[in-house]
């Protein structure tokens, strides 16, 4: 009898058996775990994302319900399919429609019915839920925005795309992230963490229960407030003065380096881009070539900064003594920098000036001479040029300023290395003197000439401008804590700031002087050229104005920057001393000029290089 | 009447710990909130009430003396027979094949009964002092014996169960029937997955090239050349008969379930989800399990038949790596422990019937965990004492009531 040839295959078989049971309870265990298996449901819980305060507690974002009602269609009592309609408040064959498209995509699971229905029309239909068998309603939130200012500054939230679901393991497909402005620095701090609950699911894919009494379930860590920095008051009223004009404003407390207010224009109503039609106004607002509403021309603009970079100079000059302040310079109408190569001046006749009066008068040729001077106080230009940047850069111009919103642009600070390459080695300082009265190769953002105001007006240093002032149960990043110290000494800053208070009081802006404020401020006309088909065309000057006041205890510095508004004393000063008086005072005054002001209109200005091939400029 | 002490006892505690283990988790997959576990509406409850059935069944039949089912056999033989071929024309279709008769409720499967009175019978058959299983005419008769229910259940069609009356060629072998037989069914069987896995045209390609290379090394010499020639040529024909049953006589859910435990295919949506879904089961038990009442796919209902033929998907969900090894465990030990008895039997017509016993469990319990865990194609075949369903469960009771009977009068010579 073969009885152990029987033995023999009873152990090697159950061995097979054990062994691939090994191989899949042991082995591969690894493959299957909570997240992917078929019989696991995980639903979300989402906090709700975090509110957002101006610096005095006003609601700036909030969330606002909406609703979606759902079908299951199983559980529809069709026969009575006249009254549901009515009770949902559509038409039958409306009903009918979408009552097939749902039945389409599945007769036991929820699918939306209606979709985004408002608090107000889900209370009438709510009370007649009870007998509406089949359908249930599903909140969701959605971002409102009280105040219909500030949009780039706040940003946007939106889906996830598919490159954040394979790069940030946190995110599912179809969730919101903050897409621009704070929302998007902040994310972590708004969103706050989902929780998760896992469901039993049946092979028709119901839910059956809590999987394991939901051992494995947690709660979602709720977000936080977000308080700002931003003076809501004194934003929405930079918005009426910026009214048909394109530019920014912007206020800076300069002890804190908070920034007051960032007014972008044209703006547009942050309630835009909430919800389903996000994206077809996305593309509206990016169509407009002109305007440009979703170019936050604060941060990313990047302009000539005129005259006001005169100040910078006076600071460099005083700082490498080559000038005092009594120093004089005589200006003939302008001045010969180079043989045959002649400046102009806007003063009349033959001036002899001192600092205070260069600064009031904004003399060309003075600070053209300063600037000569530190350049060929070096033994080379191109040494006396890269003192000159190193004093530029630590003002933080040319570089990113580093505040806490994702866009920006550096500006640009030319080193001797670029002229160098552009004259190849041979070049002087009268070939850059551009750069003494802010034009030429310079370029700065509106939020770098503000935190230069802050500057002045702290006498030497700032603390890198931010929009965040508070964050609950949180502390701000560190960085916006810390002064940074400028290469000039503070006593320097006195003469330049006497110079400054006199621009107001008796100098190009004395448009702009306040009863009770003493201001100190320079302004700004400066060129600047478009490429209109390849062919390089003047516009008008912008119109740039850099202050702050009080002048003895700074409260607030701003930068005012009106695209081609001319003079710095025409828009720019005028809009500044508002700002200012609005702010420090609560109350404007002078209503004839906030009403001026309100109604100019820049447009025709704007649209004059894309209307006709020669059109007039600076009227 | 034998005496208690006889009995093989600790059989009779791995059958019964078998019969918990089933009970347990039917309850697990039938369970869920507010059910009421015990009444007659649901999987448990009728299990139960079977088990209490089949508990009674088996002191009822362990009672009669031996000689009684000896001289009975062929009588029942015949009479089951009988009611397979009626089961043809009167049966209920379930699940595609006609095998079951409906009396009052209750659904009772004959085929399942023919499987201890063909056991009953061929030990008869071949325990007869005449018959030597050398001869050709005992071999056909005993063939005969083991192929006419065969194929009655092939027509019914239940592929499943007429697998298990190979068990019976099983004991013919090692009861000693040349091994030729075997050599052939071996050969047959390894010609028949390699011309699937591999094509016919390659597998006759690879032949061709083996005989010729055998003809041509002379490696031929210990064979005679005709018979050479005539294995040669009937493996090429069974190939191409292979190829034309697989292709044109199999229907399209045979192929795929080859297909599918061959590698070949993979589709775990459509005919490969039962596999597929009772692996998952297997991965989420992990070693210890997800414990009793918890697993997952259990509680989901996502595998078909799990309260029967997938049963041991949950044991490995529910109970983990620990829980099937030791499902496999008492089955093995219960196997090798019967053999062990079975080998110091002197009775030629009761060892015969014990290695019947033997192979029919071995069939069972091997191809129904294999298809479990996918190393085999899906059929349908219970797991002993494990599965719910009452015909299968009164049937091994008897064939296991048989065996402990037989075993106890061990030392009784007739």
């Amino acid at each position: 009898m073969r009885d152990k040839f029987l033995q023999i295959i009873i152990i090697f078989i159950s061995s097979v058996l054990v062994i691939k049971l090994f191989s899949l309870q042991v082995i591969n265990k690894k493959k299957s775990n909570i997240d992917n298996k078929a019989s696991i449901q995980k639903i979300y819980n989402f906090p709700e994302r975090g509110y957002i305060y101006d610096r005095n507690d006003n609601l700036i974002v909030s969330n606002e319900p909406y609703y979606d009602i759902l079908i299951v269609p199983n559980d529809v009592k069709l026969s009575d399919s006249l009254n549901i309609a009515k009770d949902l408040n559509i038409s039958v064959e409306d009903f009918n429609y979408k009552y097939s498209k749902a039945l389409n995509f599945s007769t036991l699971k929820s699918s939306i019915f209606i979709s985004s229905i408002t608090k107000e029309e889900y209370a009438k239909i709510q009370e007649k839920m009870f007998r509406l068998s089949g359908f249930f309603v599903q909140k969701n939130s959605k971002r409102k925005y009280n105040y219909s200012t500030a949009s780039n500054l706040l940003g946007y939230i939106s889906e996830v795309n598919d490159y954040e679901i394979k790069t940030n393991k946190y995110y599912k497909s179809g969730e919101m992230i903050g897409r621009q402005g704070l929302e998007k620095t902040y994310e972590l701090i708004l969103r706050g963490k989902k929780g998760v609950n896992y469901f039993q699911k049946d092979k028709f894919n119901r839910i059956i229960g809590k999987y394991n009494d939901g051992i494995y379930d947690t709660l979602p860590q709720v977000s936080k407030k977000l308080k700002l920095t931003i003076d809501i008051d004194l934003q929405t009223y930079g918005d009426s003065l910026m009214q048909n004009k394109y530019g920014s404003i912007i206020a800076i407390e300069p002890k804190s380096g908070e920034i007051l207010a960032l007014v972008n224009s044209p703006g547009y109503d942050p309630n835009l881009l909430v919800g389903r039609d996000r994206s077809n106004i996305y593309k509206i607002l990016n169509n407009d070539s002109i305007g440009k509403p979703l170019f936050e021309r604060g941060l990313q603009g990047q302009y000539p900064p005129g005259s006001t970079f005169k100040i910078i100079n006076a600071l460099i000059g005083l700082q490498e003594n080559v000038i005092q302040e009594k120093t004089l310079f005589k200006c003939n109408g302008g001045h010969f920098y180079a043989k045959n190569a002649f400046m102009k001046c806007h003063t009349n006749g033959e001036t002899y000036s001192d600092l205070n009066k260069a600064i009031y008068t904004s003399c060309n040729t003075y600070f053209a001479k300063t600037y000569n001077e530190i350049i060929e106080n070096y033994e080379s230009p191109s040494v006396g040029l890269d003192k000159w940047k190193t004093y530029v850069n630590s003002f933080g111009f040319g570089n990113y300023l580093g505040y806490d919103h994702p866009t920006g642009k550096p500006g640009f600070i030319p080193q001797s290395e670029y002229y160098n390459r552009w004259y190849n080695n041979s070049w002087r300082a009268a070939t850059t003197i551009s750069n003494s009265i802010g034009q030429g190769e310079i370029l700065a953002t509106p939020i770098q000439l503000a935190n230069f105001s802050a500057i002045i007006a702290n006498r030497g240093w700032y603390i890198k401008p931010h929009f965040v002032k508070e964050i609950e149960n949180d502390s701000i990043d560190n960085k916006y804590l810390i002064q940074n110290k400028t290469l000039i000494n503070s006593e320097h800053f006195k003469p330049v700031i006497e110079g400054m208070v006199n621009v107001i009081e008796k100098g190009t802006a004395s448009n702009s002087l306040v009863t009770n404020i003493k201001i100190a401020g320079k302004t700004g006309t400066a060129e600047n050229f478009i490429k209109v088909n390849g062919e390089k065309k003047q516009l008008t000057d912008h119109s740039i104005f850099i202050g702050f006041a009080p002048v003895e205890d700074p409260k607030i510095a701003i930068c005012v920057f009106i695209e081609n508004g001319y003079w710095g004393s025409r828009w720019a000063a005028p809009i500044s001393s508002l700002m200012i008086e609005k702010y420090l005072n609560k109350k404007v005054s002078r209503e004839w000029l906030e009403k001026y002001i309100s109604n100019g209109n820049l447009l025709d200005e704007y649209l004059k290089p894309y209307v006709s091939n020669n059109f007039s400029i600076n009227e | 009447m034998s005496r208690i002490k006889n009995f093989d006892i600790i059989s009779c505690i791995m059958v019964f710990s078998l019969m918990s283990i089933g009970l347990i988790n039917i309850y697990s997959v039938t369970y869920f909130e507010g059910i009421d576990a015990f009444s007659l509406n649901n999987f448990f409850g009728k299990q139960l009430f079977f088990c209490i059935i089949c508990i009674l069944v088996f002191f009822v039949s362990i009672i009669p003396n031996i000689k009684i089912y000896f001289k009975y056999a062929s009588l029942v033989y015949i009479l089951m027979i009988f009611l397979l071929v009626l089961v043809l024309f009167f049966g209920n279709e379930i699940n595609g094949s006609k095998s079951w008769f409906s009396i009052a409720g209750f659904s009772f499967q004959p085929s399942e009964f023919m499987k201890p009175i063909t056991a009953l019978s061929l030990a008869k058959f071949l325990s007869n002092v005449h018959s030597d299983i050398k001869k050709r005419s005992i071999q056909f008769y005993s063939f005969l014996i083991i192929s006419v229910p065969l194929l009655l259940i092939i027509i019914q069609p239940d592929p499943g169960t007429s697998l298990i009356f190979l068990s019976f060629y099983l004991v013919l072998y090692i009861v000693g029937l040349p091994s030729i037989y075997m050599n052939i069914f071996v050969a047959l069987i390894s010609i028949f997955l390699l011309t699937i896995l591999f094509g016919r045209d390659n597998i006759l390609i690879i032949f061709c090239s083996i005989f010729f290379l055998i003809i041509v090394v002379g490696l031929y010499k210990g064979l005679s050349k005709s018979r050479f020639i005539y294995y040669a040529i009937s493996s090429i024909i069974f190939i191409l008969c292979v190829d034309f049953i697989f292709n044109k006589v199999f229907e399209q859910r045979h192929r795929d379930r080859f297909n599918i435990v061959l590698g070949l295919e993979k589709d775990n949506r459509g005919i490969g989800y039962n596999t597929n879904q009772s692996q998952l089961a297997f991965k989420s038990g992990g070693i210890l399990g997800e414990g009793f009442l918890k697993g997952s796919q259990t509680k989901g209902d996502f595998i078909p038949e799990q309260h029967s033929d997938y049963i041991f998907a949950t044991i490995g969900e529910e109970w983990g790596f620990i829980g099937s090894v030791l499902t496999i465990l008492i089955f093995s030990l219960l196997l090798l422990r019967i053999i062990q008895r079975t080998s110091t039997q002197r009775n030629l017509f009761y060892k015969i019937y014990s290695y019947c016993v033997v192979t029919l469990l071995f069939f069972h319990f091997s191809i129904n965990i294999s298809m479990v865990i996918g190393i085999f194609p899906s059929v349908g075949i219970p797991l002993p004492f494990i599965s719910y369903g009452g015909s299968s469960m009164l049937a091994f009771t008897i064939l296991f009531a048989g065996y402990i009977k037989i075993d106890s009068n061990k030392k009784e010579r007739w």
